[in-house]
């Protein structure tokens, strides 16, 4: 049993003077989000068939490759602000907590720079290929 | 991780029956948590057969009739009985709210009463509310200024400016709206909660208040605002029908304001 006052425990170690800049990035990604999903959505649903070939022409298209990088920037992005916020809601030990934080970095930085360099070879790679 | 089951000195098992008369006529059934922190048992649920012909209409008034006539031992804030002093805020039927205010027959079956959500429990329906004081004495709620009040009379307020104030000052304390907020079950040691967030908001709002950049700076933090995810069950919950939600969200929308 702590013999802390509880005024003194509520206060802890003190306001981080923090967590706009994260509440703000993760409305900004939810923004940009909402059209580059939608063109996402109707581009697949408008092209002619889901084979390699009809795909690849569609991605060679310069707005097409741009808007894909973008919506998976931002996609990796807002994911990983969500999903912090789950662990430091949930997960109150520190070491576990800080194992699960840079997983999750660690994890979405991979996603994005994958997703990204698979859009970019399939735009510029060879049709037939 | 946060705990989804409770430990095993906190299982809740049944406990004793009350009858109720033979000749009563109208009977429910008052099921209510019993916890003794002076015998080693686990918490119980005991059963209270009341005839309503003889008790009054809200669920407060039950609670008394039980420990006047059937078991002193039951024990529960009360006061004012007329929703003013907050003390006898519980968990009736699933849902945070004061006894004083909230009727029998709006409840339908039998009428469950446990006390505040995810507090340490000192005993039956009384929840340790230190901390949740605590965290209402941290956002510092008085006026602070720093030009001196005039010599003649007492600091001014526009109509519209003691109007912004008015609703989050009638805040009781009472405590249903943090213990129904799933935020601040799992992180009541460093989230502030509803109501001392709406309490720093009455203060950050006052027109004569000249700390508002200091109260914001104190607020700035991932735990003690910003883990409010606008679950929105502190309105919900709230006996005075006021709206720590939007006082948040309102609080949110500042810190962005004047950083850009």
């Amino acid at each position: 049993m702590s013999l802390r006052s509880p005024l003194g425990r509520v206060l802890g170690l003190g306001s981080a003077k923090d967590g706009t800049a994260h509440w703000w990035a993760q409305r900004v990604s939810a923004v940009a989000l909402l059209p580059l999903t939608l063109w996402f959505l109707v581009s697949l649903l408008l092209l002619p068939g889901l084979d390699y070939a009809s795909v690849r022409t569609w991605l060679a298209l310069p707005t097409s490759s741009l808007l894909a990088v973008l919506l998976v920037g931002s996609l990796a992005h807002h994911s990983y602000l969500g999903t912090i916020v789950v662990v430091e809601d949930y997960v109150h030990s520190n070491g576990a907590k800080l194992l699960t934080l840079l997983l999750l970095r660690f994890a979405h930085v991979a996603a994005g720079v994958a997703a990204t360099f698979a859009i970019l070879r399939v735009a510029f790679g060879s049709p037939g290929s | 991780m946060a705990e989804f089951f409770l430990p095993a000195n906190s299982k809740v098992g049944r406990g004793r029956t009350f009858k109720a008369a033979a000749d009563a006529k109208h009977v429910r059934v008052f099921r209510i948590y019993r916890f003794d922190p002076d015998t080693a048992g686990n918490p119980r649920i005991d059963s209270y057969e009341i005839d309503m012909d003889s008790c009054g209409p809200m669920v407060l008034d039950a609670l008394i009739k039980i420990k006047n006539e059937i078991d002193s031992t039951l024990t529960f804030r009360r006061s004012c009985r007329e929703g003013i002093c907050g003390s006898c805020a519980m968990n009736i039927d699933g849902r945070n709210g004061l006894a004083c205010l909230n009727a029998c027959a709006d409840v339908s079956g039998d009428i469950r009463i446990y006390p505040l959500p995810h507090l340490p429990v000192i005993k039956d329906l009384v929840p340790d509310l230190t901390d949740f004081y605590a965290q209402y004495a941290s956002i510092k709620p008085w006026l602070q200024t720093r030009t001196p009040a005039p010599p003649d009379g007492e600091r001014l307020q526009s109509k519209g400016d003691q109007e912004r104030v008015d609703r989050p000052s009638a805040c009781i304390l009472c405590a249903c709206c943090s213990t129904s907020c799933p935020s601040y079950w799992w992180n009541s040691d460093r989230y502030l909660g509803p109501a001392a967030l709406l309490a720093a908001y009455r203060w950050i709002v006052d027109s004569r208040d000249e700390a508002t950049g200091e109260r914001l700076d104190q607020l700035e933090d991932p735990f003690r605002l910003y883990r409010c995810h606008t679950i929105m069950n502190c309105t919900e919950a709230c006996p005075k029908d006021l709206n720590p939600a939007k006082a948040i969200g309102e609080i949110k929308q500042m810190m962005a304001h004047r950083r850009q």
